[in-house]
Protein backbone atom coordinates (compact mmCIF):
# COMPACT_ATOMS: atom_id res chain seq x y z
CA UNK A 1 0.00 0.00 0.00
CA UNK A 2 1.54 3.75 -0.58
CA UNK A 3 0.08 6.75 0.22
CA UNK A 4 -0.91 9.72 -1.91
CA UNK A 5 -1.88 12.92 -0.93
CA UNK A 6 -4.93 15.07 -3.71
CA UNK A 7 -4.91 18.36 -3.15
CA UNK A 8 -7.54 20.34 -4.70
CA UNK A 9 -6.55 23.88 -5.49
CA UNK A 10 -8.45 27.23 -5.19
CA UNK A 11 -6.02 28.31 -7.68
CA UNK A 12 -2.68 27.82 -9.61
CA UNK A 13 -4.05 24.62 -11.34
CA UNK A 14 -5.35 24.78 -14.52
CA UNK A 15 -8.55 26.14 -15.04
CA UNK A 16 -11.45 23.16 -15.27
CA UNK A 17 -13.12 22.65 -18.08
CA UNK A 18 -16.46 23.02 -16.80
CA UNK A 19 -15.19 25.98 -14.54
CA UNK A 20 -18.12 28.37 -12.85
CA UNK A 21 -17.38 29.83 -9.83
CA UNK A 22 -19.77 27.72 -7.50
CA UNK A 23 -21.87 31.04 -6.68
CA UNK A 24 -23.43 30.72 -10.03
CA UNK A 25 -24.56 27.29 -9.86
CA UNK A 26 -28.18 26.45 -8.03
CA UNK A 27 -28.44 25.06 -4.64
CA UNK A 28 -29.20 21.81 -6.11
CA UNK A 29 -26.05 21.98 -7.74
CA UNK A 30 -23.84 22.59 -4.87
CA UNK A 31 -25.98 19.74 -2.90
CA UNK A 32 -25.34 17.39 -5.82
CA UNK A 33 -21.80 18.45 -5.95
CA UNK A 34 -21.66 17.60 -2.05
CA UNK A 35 -23.13 14.67 -1.81
CA UNK A 36 -20.38 13.28 -4.63
CA UNK A 37 -17.75 14.44 -2.53
CA UNK A 38 -19.28 13.06 0.96
CA UNK A 39 -20.34 9.47 -0.95
CA UNK A 40 -16.78 9.38 -2.84
CA UNK A 41 -15.07 9.21 1.08
CA UNK A 42 -17.73 6.93 2.21
CA UNK A 43 -16.93 4.53 -0.49
CA UNK A 44 -13.09 4.94 0.02
CA UNK A 45 -13.91 4.29 3.89
CA UNK A 46 -15.59 1.39 3.08
CA UNK A 47 -12.98 -0.35 0.91
CA UNK A 48 -10.00 1.32 3.39
CA UNK A 49 -8.32 3.47 0.96
CA UNK A 50 -9.59 6.64 3.38
CA UNK A 51 -7.22 8.18 5.45
CA UNK A 52 -7.88 11.81 6.30
CA UNK A 53 -9.08 14.38 4.07
CA UNK A 54 -10.03 18.05 5.51
CA UNK A 55 -11.33 21.03 3.23
CA UNK A 56 -9.18 24.73 4.25
CA UNK A 57 -9.90 28.01 3.96
CA UNK A 58 -8.76 30.33 1.56
CA UNK A 59 -6.63 32.76 2.97
CA UNK A 60 -3.19 31.53 3.67
CA UNK A 61 0.27 33.51 4.46
CA UNK A 62 3.50 32.89 3.78
CA UNK A 63 5.79 32.40 6.52
CA UNK A 64 9.57 32.95 6.57
CA UNK A 65 12.22 32.80 9.45
CA UNK A 66 13.68 36.52 9.23
CA UNK A 67 16.79 35.68 11.66
CA UNK A 68 17.97 36.03 14.94
CA UNK A 69 15.88 37.76 17.80
CA UNK A 70 13.31 39.00 15.08
CA UNK A 71 10.06 38.08 14.39
CA UNK A 72 8.82 36.11 11.39
CA UNK A 73 8.27 37.66 8.19
CA UNK A 74 4.81 37.17 6.53
CA UNK A 75 4.50 37.93 2.76
CA UNK A 76 2.97 41.47 1.84
CA UNK A 77 -0.11 41.58 -0.30
CA UNK A 78 0.79 39.43 -3.20
CA UNK A 79 -1.70 36.77 -2.79
CA UNK A 80 -2.90 36.57 -6.40
CA UNK A 81 0.13 35.10 -7.35
CA UNK A 82 0.18 32.37 -4.90
CA UNK A 83 -1.27 28.61 -5.55
CA UNK A 84 -3.65 28.04 -3.06
CA UNK A 85 -5.19 24.87 -1.78
CA UNK A 86 -8.88 24.48 -0.92
CA UNK A 87 -8.24 20.91 0.31
CA UNK A 88 -6.91 17.71 0.89
CA UNK A 89 -7.29 13.98 1.03
CA UNK A 90 -5.12 11.14 1.58
CA UNK A 91 -5.79 8.14 0.15
CA UNK A 92 -3.48 4.49 0.64
CA UNK A 93 -3.82 2.48 -2.05
CA UNK A 94 -2.10 -0.62 -3.67
CA UNK A 95 -1.18 1.37 -6.87
CA UNK A 96 -0.06 4.48 -8.56
CA UNK A 97 -2.81 3.40 -11.43
CA UNK A 98 -5.44 3.16 -8.48
CA UNK A 99 -4.42 6.59 -7.00
CA UNK A 100 -5.07 8.01 -10.53
CA UNK A 101 -8.03 6.32 -11.34
CA UNK A 102 -9.87 7.89 -8.07
CA UNK A 103 -8.29 11.42 -8.47
CA UNK A 104 -10.29 11.06 -11.42
CA UNK A 105 -13.28 10.10 -10.76
CA UNK A 106 -13.35 12.87 -7.81
CA UNK A 107 -12.83 15.53 -10.61
CA UNK A 108 -15.20 14.23 -12.19
CA UNK A 109 -17.49 15.45 -9.41
CA UNK A 110 -21.11 17.48 -10.89
CA UNK A 111 -21.01 21.10 -11.34
CA UNK A 112 -22.51 23.44 -12.71
CA UNK A 113 -25.65 22.41 -15.08
CA UNK A 114 -24.85 19.18 -13.65
CA UNK A 115 -21.76 18.42 -15.42
CA UNK A 116 -18.76 16.88 -14.42
CA UNK A 117 -15.98 19.62 -13.60
CA UNK A 118 -12.94 18.25 -15.14
CA UNK A 119 -11.16 20.21 -12.04
CA UNK A 120 -7.06 19.79 -12.37
CA UNK A 121 -6.40 17.97 -9.14
CA UNK A 122 -2.65 17.58 -8.33
CA UNK A 123 -1.66 13.77 -7.20
CA UNK A 124 1.35 13.63 -4.78
CA UNK A 125 2.79 10.30 -3.58
CA UNK A 126 4.06 9.99 0.05
CA UNK A 127 7.77 9.21 0.56
CA UNK A 128 7.89 6.85 2.48
CA UNK A 129 10.75 5.61 5.74
CA UNK A 130 13.56 3.24 3.82
CA UNK A 131 12.93 0.03 3.83
CA UNK A 132 15.18 -1.57 7.07
CA UNK A 133 16.41 -4.30 4.85
CA UNK A 134 18.26 -3.34 1.09
CA UNK A 135 19.12 -6.19 -1.05
CA UNK B 1 -18.96 -1.94 34.94
CA UNK B 2 -20.47 1.01 34.69
CA UNK B 3 -18.25 3.57 32.76
CA UNK B 4 -20.71 6.54 33.64
CA UNK B 5 -20.98 5.86 36.99
CA UNK B 6 -16.83 5.75 37.33
CA UNK B 7 -16.67 8.86 35.56
CA UNK B 8 -19.61 10.73 37.59
CA UNK B 9 -17.21 9.34 41.08
CA UNK B 10 -13.95 10.85 39.85
CA UNK B 11 -13.92 14.46 39.40
CA UNK B 12 -15.52 14.26 43.40
CA UNK B 13 -12.31 11.70 44.32
CA UNK B 14 -9.59 14.10 42.89
CA UNK B 15 -11.39 17.14 44.40
CA UNK B 16 -10.70 15.21 47.87
CA UNK B 17 -7.09 14.30 46.94
CA UNK B 18 -6.39 17.69 45.95
CA UNK B 19 -8.22 19.43 48.88
CA UNK B 20 -5.95 17.01 51.30
CA UNK B 21 -3.17 18.37 50.09
CA UNK B 22 -1.99 16.49 47.40
CA UNK B 23 -0.44 17.62 44.13
CA UNK B 24 -2.56 17.42 40.93
CA UNK B 25 -0.62 15.34 38.49
CA UNK B 26 0.57 12.71 41.41
CA UNK B 27 -3.41 12.86 42.50
CA UNK B 28 -4.28 12.03 38.86
CA UNK B 29 -2.16 9.49 38.64
CA UNK B 30 -3.05 7.89 41.76
CA UNK B 31 -7.28 8.15 40.87
CA UNK B 32 -6.51 6.61 37.64
CA UNK B 33 -4.42 3.37 39.47
CA UNK B 34 -7.92 2.89 41.78
CA UNK B 35 -9.57 3.25 38.73
CA UNK B 36 -8.00 0.44 37.08
CA UNK B 37 -8.15 -1.53 40.56
CA UNK B 38 -11.55 -0.84 40.48
CA UNK B 39 -12.38 -2.47 37.03
CA UNK B 40 -10.61 -5.44 38.35
CA UNK B 41 -12.23 -6.05 41.75
CA UNK B 42 -15.80 -4.60 40.97
CA UNK B 43 -17.35 -6.95 39.04
CA UNK B 44 -16.88 -9.91 41.79
CA UNK B 45 -16.71 -7.55 45.02
CA UNK B 46 -18.59 -4.49 44.35
CA UNK B 47 -18.43 -1.79 47.53
CA UNK B 48 -21.25 -0.94 49.02
CA UNK B 49 -20.04 2.75 49.02
CA UNK B 50 -17.78 3.17 45.46
CA UNK B 51 -16.89 6.53 45.90
CA UNK B 52 -15.60 6.30 49.66
CA UNK B 53 -13.45 3.05 48.19
CA UNK B 54 -12.15 4.74 45.31
CA UNK B 55 -11.10 7.58 47.81
CA UNK B 56 -9.33 5.06 50.33
CA UNK B 57 -8.10 3.04 47.46
CA UNK B 58 -6.37 6.66 45.28
CA UNK B 59 -5.46 8.00 48.50
CA UNK B 60 -3.34 4.98 49.45
CA UNK B 61 -2.27 5.11 46.02
CA UNK B 62 -0.83 8.66 46.56
CA UNK B 63 1.09 8.03 49.89
CA UNK B 64 2.64 5.17 48.63
CA UNK B 65 3.73 7.21 45.82
CA UNK B 66 4.71 10.17 47.82
CA UNK B 67 6.73 8.20 50.40
CA UNK B 68 8.51 6.37 47.62
CA UNK B 69 9.99 9.61 46.64
CA UNK B 70 12.17 11.02 49.28
CA UNK B 71 12.20 14.81 47.98
CA UNK B 72 8.29 15.01 48.81
CA UNK B 73 8.90 13.55 52.06
CA UNK B 74 7.78 16.99 53.76
CA UNK B 75 4.76 17.06 51.57
CA UNK B 76 3.76 13.44 53.22
CA UNK B 77 4.63 15.16 57.09
CA UNK B 78 1.37 17.50 55.62
CA UNK B 79 -0.55 15.23 54.08
CA UNK B 80 -0.59 12.86 57.08
CA UNK B 81 -2.04 15.24 59.43
CA UNK B 82 -5.64 15.20 56.63
CA UNK B 83 -8.30 13.64 58.29
CA UNK B 84 -8.54 10.11 57.71
CA UNK B 85 -10.64 8.78 53.95
CA UNK B 86 -14.52 9.16 54.34
CA UNK B 87 -17.61 9.25 52.61
CA UNK B 88 -17.55 13.10 51.64
CA UNK B 89 -19.72 15.55 49.72
CA UNK B 90 -19.07 15.76 46.24
CA UNK B 91 -19.86 19.38 45.26
CA UNK B 92 -17.61 21.34 47.31
CA UNK B 93 -14.57 18.80 46.22
CA UNK B 94 -15.60 18.81 42.63
CA UNK B 95 -15.80 23.36 42.85
CA UNK B 96 -11.88 23.11 43.61
CA UNK B 97 -11.66 21.17 40.47
CA UNK B 98 -13.20 23.52 38.60
CA UNK B 99 -11.48 26.53 39.37
CA UNK B 100 -8.31 24.89 39.30
CA UNK B 101 -8.80 23.81 35.71
CA UNK B 102 -9.74 27.11 34.38
CA UNK B 103 -6.39 28.66 36.34
CA UNK B 104 -5.42 31.70 34.40
CA UNK B 105 -1.94 30.78 33.86
CA UNK B 106 -3.58 28.16 31.06
CA UNK B 107 -4.49 28.72 27.91
CA UNK B 108 -7.90 28.25 26.29
CA UNK B 109 -7.55 25.32 24.62
CA UNK B 110 -5.03 23.98 28.13
CA UNK B 111 -8.13 24.68 30.09
CA UNK B 112 -10.88 23.34 28.66
CA UNK B 113 -8.56 19.90 27.93
CA UNK B 114 -7.88 19.68 31.77
CA UNK B 115 -11.71 20.23 32.83
CA UNK B 116 -12.91 17.58 30.69
CA UNK B 117 -10.63 15.11 31.74
CA UNK B 118 -10.49 16.11 35.41
CA UNK B 119 -13.82 17.48 36.34
CA UNK B 120 -15.56 15.57 33.04
CA UNK B 121 -13.70 12.43 34.09
CA UNK B 122 -13.27 11.86 29.84
CA UNK B 123 -10.28 9.62 29.27
CA UNK B 124 -7.40 11.65 26.34
CA UNK B 125 -8.70 9.46 23.64
CA UNK B 126 -11.95 11.09 24.08
CA UNK B 127 -11.02 14.12 24.48
CA UNK B 128 -8.68 13.66 21.45
CA UNK B 129 -10.74 12.19 19.21
CA UNK B 130 -13.74 15.40 20.35
CA UNK B 131 -10.94 17.93 19.20
CA UNK B 132 -9.78 15.70 16.30
CA UNK B 133 -5.84 15.86 17.07
CA UNK B 134 -3.39 12.73 17.76
CA UNK B 135 -4.03 10.91 21.20
CA UNK B 136 -0.70 11.67 22.09
CA UNK B 137 -0.99 15.49 21.31
CA UNK B 138 -3.77 15.56 23.61
CA UNK B 139 -1.86 13.44 26.12
CA UNK B 140 1.17 16.27 25.75
CA UNK B 141 -1.45 19.12 26.09
CA UNK B 142 -3.22 17.71 29.12
CA UNK B 143 0.80 17.03 31.16
CA UNK B 144 1.86 20.49 29.95
CA UNK B 145 -1.07 21.62 31.82
CA UNK B 146 -0.52 19.61 34.68
CA UNK B 147 2.49 20.88 35.06
CA UNK B 148 1.36 24.44 35.07
CA UNK B 149 -1.15 24.38 37.89
CA UNK B 150 0.91 22.31 39.74
CA UNK B 151 1.51 23.34 43.35
CA UNK B 152 -1.41 25.70 42.60
CA UNK B 153 -3.01 25.96 46.18
CA UNK B 154 -7.08 25.80 46.33
CA UNK B 155 -7.99 27.50 49.72
CA UNK B 156 -10.61 29.81 48.25
CA UNK B 157 -12.61 29.93 44.87
CA UNK B 158 -10.99 31.51 41.76
CA UNK B 159 -12.47 33.74 38.87
CA UNK B 160 -16.00 32.57 38.32
CA UNK B 161 -15.76 33.90 35.11
CA UNK B 162 -13.00 32.30 33.85
CA UNK B 163 -14.76 28.94 34.43
CA UNK B 164 -17.72 29.90 32.81
CA UNK B 165 -15.85 30.71 29.78
CA UNK B 166 -13.73 27.56 29.86
CA UNK B 167 -17.45 25.66 30.08
CA UNK B 168 -18.83 28.13 27.13
CA UNK B 169 -15.53 27.55 24.93
CA UNK B 170 -16.43 23.32 24.97
CA UNK B 171 -20.06 23.62 24.59
CA UNK B 172 -19.16 25.92 21.18
CA UNK B 173 -16.66 23.13 19.91
CA UNK B 174 -19.96 20.54 19.19
CA UNK B 175 -19.44 16.98 19.64
CA UNK B 176 -17.78 13.96 17.57
CA UNK B 177 -16.42 10.72 17.92
CA UNK B 178 -18.32 9.14 21.25
CA UNK B 179 -18.73 12.46 22.83
CA UNK B 180 -20.83 15.02 22.72
CA UNK B 181 -19.08 17.93 24.17
CA UNK B 182 -22.61 20.27 24.00
CA UNK B 183 -24.32 18.20 26.77
CA UNK B 184 -21.02 17.27 28.43
CA UNK B 185 -20.88 21.10 29.04
CA UNK B 186 -24.14 21.28 30.03
CA UNK B 187 -23.53 18.36 32.78
CA UNK B 188 -20.51 20.54 34.23
CA UNK B 189 -22.70 23.27 34.08
CA UNK B 190 -25.44 21.93 35.98
CA UNK B 191 -22.69 20.55 38.33
CA UNK B 192 -21.34 23.70 38.77
CA UNK B 193 -24.53 25.10 39.01
CA UNK B 194 -25.28 22.99 42.24
CA UNK B 195 -22.70 24.19 43.99
CA UNK B 196 -22.37 27.90 43.44
CA UNK B 197 -24.78 30.13 44.15
CA UNK B 198 -24.15 32.93 41.28
CA UNK B 199 -26.59 34.17 38.52
CA UNK B 200 -23.96 34.29 35.71
CA UNK B 201 -23.71 30.27 36.35
CA UNK B 202 -27.53 30.35 35.97
CA UNK B 203 -27.43 32.84 33.19
CA UNK B 204 -24.52 29.79 31.02
CA UNK B 205 -26.60 27.01 32.14
CA UNK B 206 -29.77 29.00 31.15
CA UNK B 207 -28.19 29.71 27.39
CA UNK B 208 -26.77 26.02 26.87
CA UNK B 209 -30.06 24.99 27.56
CA UNK B 210 -31.96 27.08 25.26
CA UNK B 211 -29.16 26.60 22.45
CA UNK B 212 -28.62 22.75 23.19
CA UNK B 213 -32.85 22.77 22.60
CA UNK B 214 -32.98 24.07 18.70
CA UNK B 215 -29.46 21.71 17.91
CA UNK B 216 -31.89 18.67 16.14
CA UNK B 217 -33.42 22.08 13.77
CA UNK B 218 -30.07 23.55 12.72
CA UNK B 219 -28.99 21.38 10.48
CA UNK B 220 -30.81 19.37 7.14
CA UNK B 221 -30.40 15.42 6.97
CA UNK B 222 -27.13 16.82 4.29
CA UNK B 223 -25.31 18.28 7.21
CA UNK B 224 -26.05 22.08 5.36
CA UNK B 225 -26.88 24.44 7.41
CA UNK B 226 -30.49 25.55 8.30
CA UNK B 227 -30.97 29.34 9.39
CA UNK B 228 -33.03 30.53 12.28
CA UNK B 229 -36.11 31.40 10.73
CA UNK B 230 -36.23 28.10 8.45
CA UNK B 231 -36.02 26.06 11.29
CA UNK B 232 -38.72 23.34 11.54
CA UNK B 233 -40.16 24.78 14.98
CA UNK B 234 -41.73 21.49 16.00
CA UNK B 235 -38.13 19.76 16.22
CA UNK B 236 -37.23 22.46 19.20
CA UNK B 237 -36.64 20.42 22.51
CA UNK B 238 -39.87 22.27 24.47
CA UNK B 239 -38.46 20.39 27.81
CA UNK B 240 -35.41 21.81 27.41
CA UNK B 241 -36.68 25.27 26.63
CA UNK B 242 -38.91 25.53 29.89
CA UNK B 243 -36.34 24.60 31.58
CA UNK B 244 -33.44 27.28 30.46
CA UNK B 245 -36.28 30.22 30.35
CA UNK B 246 -37.59 29.12 34.13
CA UNK B 247 -33.60 28.95 35.49
CA UNK B 248 -33.21 32.29 33.22
CA UNK B 249 -36.13 34.17 34.87
CA UNK B 250 -35.09 33.01 38.33
CA UNK B 251 -31.38 34.43 37.95
CA UNK B 252 -32.61 37.61 36.33
CA UNK B 253 -34.66 38.23 39.14
CA UNK B 254 -31.66 38.60 41.29
CA UNK B 255 -30.83 41.99 39.28
CA UNK B 256 -27.47 41.18 38.75
CA UNK B 257 -27.48 41.04 35.46
CA UNK B 258 -24.36 39.63 33.28
CA UNK B 259 -23.14 38.74 29.94
CA UNK B 260 -24.73 35.42 30.13
CA UNK B 261 -28.03 36.49 31.29
CA UNK B 262 -28.48 38.61 28.51
CA UNK B 263 -27.55 36.26 25.96
CA UNK B 264 -29.92 33.87 27.36
CA UNK B 265 -32.49 36.18 27.22
CA UNK B 266 -32.45 36.94 23.86
CA UNK B 267 -32.00 32.49 23.18
CA UNK B 268 -35.18 32.66 25.34
CA UNK B 269 -36.94 35.52 23.09
CA UNK B 270 -36.11 33.31 20.22
CA UNK B 271 -37.46 29.90 21.70
CA UNK B 272 -40.25 31.61 22.58
CA UNK B 273 -42.13 33.03 19.22
CA UNK B 274 -44.21 30.48 17.56
CA UNK B 275 -42.98 31.22 14.27
CA UNK B 276 -40.25 33.24 12.56
CA UNK B 277 -42.34 36.28 12.19
CA UNK B 278 -43.94 36.53 15.35
CA UNK B 279 -40.48 37.12 17.48
CA UNK B 280 -40.42 39.79 19.54
CA UNK B 281 -37.41 41.75 17.47
CA UNK B 282 -38.22 45.20 19.23
CA UNK B 283 -37.31 43.59 22.94
CA UNK B 284 -34.45 41.46 21.32
CA UNK B 285 -32.92 44.66 20.74
CA UNK B 286 -32.98 46.13 23.68
CA UNK B 287 -31.44 42.97 25.27
CA UNK B 288 -28.60 43.83 23.26
CA UNK B 289 -28.08 47.06 24.21
CA UNK B 290 -27.72 45.01 27.64
CA UNK B 291 -25.31 42.96 26.24
CA UNK B 292 -23.34 45.98 24.08
CA UNK B 293 -23.65 48.29 27.39
CA UNK B 294 -22.19 44.99 29.41
CA UNK B 295 -19.66 43.58 27.10
CA UNK B 296 -18.34 46.42 25.20
CA UNK B 297 -18.32 43.69 22.20
CA UNK B 298 -17.89 44.60 18.31
CA UNK B 299 -19.60 41.17 17.73
CA UNK B 300 -22.41 42.18 19.55
CA UNK B 301 -22.66 45.33 17.99
CA UNK B 302 -22.91 43.58 14.75
CA UNK B 303 -25.64 41.25 15.96
CA UNK B 304 -27.63 44.35 17.29
CA UNK B 305 -27.81 45.89 13.53
CA UNK B 306 -29.29 42.70 12.43
CA UNK B 307 -31.57 42.77 15.24
CA UNK B 308 -32.27 46.11 14.62
CA UNK B 309 -33.02 45.28 10.63
CA UNK B 310 -35.82 43.08 11.77
CA UNK B 311 -37.00 44.96 13.95
CA UNK B 312 -36.99 48.66 11.89
CA UNK B 313 -36.26 47.51 8.65
CA UNK B 314 -33.61 46.68 6.42
CA UNK B 315 -32.46 50.56 5.68
CA UNK B 316 -32.02 50.68 9.67
CA UNK B 317 -30.47 47.68 9.94
CA UNK B 318 -27.93 48.77 7.01
CA UNK B 319 -27.60 52.27 8.90
CA UNK B 320 -26.22 50.45 12.23
CA UNK B 321 -23.51 48.15 10.46
CA UNK B 322 -22.30 51.56 8.54
CA UNK B 323 -21.20 52.35 11.99
CA UNK B 324 -19.02 49.19 12.37
CA UNK B 325 -15.37 47.93 11.38
CA UNK B 326 -16.03 46.20 7.84
CA UNK B 327 -13.70 43.35 8.73
CA UNK B 328 -15.51 41.98 11.80
CA UNK B 329 -16.36 38.35 11.39
CA UNK B 330 -19.45 37.75 9.52
CA UNK B 331 -19.82 41.55 8.87
CA UNK B 332 -19.76 40.89 5.00
CA UNK B 333 -22.78 37.85 5.77
CA UNK B 334 -24.67 40.73 7.78
CA UNK B 335 -24.79 43.15 5.26
CA UNK B 336 -25.97 40.46 2.51
CA UNK B 337 -28.51 39.30 4.43
CA UNK B 338 -29.96 43.08 5.19
CA UNK B 339 -29.42 44.24 0.98
CA UNK B 340 -31.31 41.25 -0.06
CA UNK B 341 -34.15 42.27 2.22
CA UNK B 342 -34.12 45.75 0.99
CA UNK B 343 -34.23 44.31 -2.82
CA UNK B 344 -30.72 44.72 -3.67
CA UNK B 345 -30.59 41.10 -5.16
CA UNK B 346 -27.14 41.73 -7.34
CA UNK B 347 -25.22 43.07 -4.58
CA UNK B 348 -26.72 40.78 -1.56
CA UNK B 349 -25.61 38.08 -4.31
CA UNK B 350 -21.94 39.66 -4.82
CA UNK B 351 -21.58 39.78 -0.50
CA UNK B 352 -22.50 36.25 0.11
CA UNK B 353 -20.24 35.10 -2.27
CA UNK B 354 -17.46 37.10 -1.00
CA UNK B 355 -18.33 36.19 2.62
CA UNK B 356 -18.84 32.77 1.73
CA UNK B 357 -14.47 33.18 1.40
CA UNK B 358 -14.11 34.25 4.85
CA UNK B 359 -16.24 31.80 6.56
CA UNK B 360 -15.27 29.69 8.92
CA UNK B 361 -16.26 26.49 8.83
CA UNK B 362 -18.10 23.98 5.93
CA UNK B 363 -21.39 24.04 6.98
CA UNK B 364 -21.67 28.29 6.66
CA UNK B 365 -19.71 28.66 4.04
CA UNK B 366 -21.74 26.18 1.82
CA UNK B 367 -24.35 28.11 3.30
CA UNK B 368 -23.48 31.05 1.98
CA UNK B 369 -22.78 29.62 -1.24
CA UNK B 370 -25.76 28.29 -1.82
CA UNK B 371 -27.33 31.65 -0.46
CA UNK B 372 -25.49 33.52 -3.23
CA UNK B 373 -26.56 31.08 -5.91
CA UNK B 374 -29.74 30.96 -4.99
CA UNK B 375 -30.06 35.37 -5.40
CA UNK B 376 -28.01 34.39 -8.56
CA UNK B 377 -29.74 31.56 -10.22
CA UNK B 378 -33.46 33.46 -9.29
CA UNK B 379 -31.74 36.22 -11.21
CA UNK B 380 -30.88 34.43 -14.03
CA UNK B 381 -33.87 32.16 -14.13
Amino acid sequence: MAKYLLLKHYRGAPAAVNDVCMDQWTPEEISAHMKYMHDFAARLEGTGEFVDGQALAPEGTFVRYDGEGRPPITDGPFAETKDLIAGWMVIDVDSYERAVELAGELSAAPGAGGNPIHEWLELRPFLTEPPTITE
Amino acid sequence: MDDVMLRSLTPGVLGILVRRGADFAAAEDAVQDALAEAVRVWPADRPRDPKGWLVTVAWRRFLDATRADAARRRREDLVEEQPAPGPATAVDDTLQLYFLCAHPSLTPSSAVALTLRAVGGLTTRQIAQAYLVPEATMAQRISRAKRTVSGARFDRPGDVATVLRVLYLVFNEGYSGDVDLAAEAIRLTRQLAAGIDHPEVAGLLALMLLHHARRAARTASDGSLVPLAEQDRGLWDTASIAEGVGILQTALARDRLGEFQAQAAVAALHADAPTAEETDWVQIVEWYDELARLTDSPVVRLNRAVAVGQADGPRAGLAALAKLDESLPRYTAAAAYLHERDGDLARAARLYAEAALKAPDLAERDHLTRQAARLNSRRSG
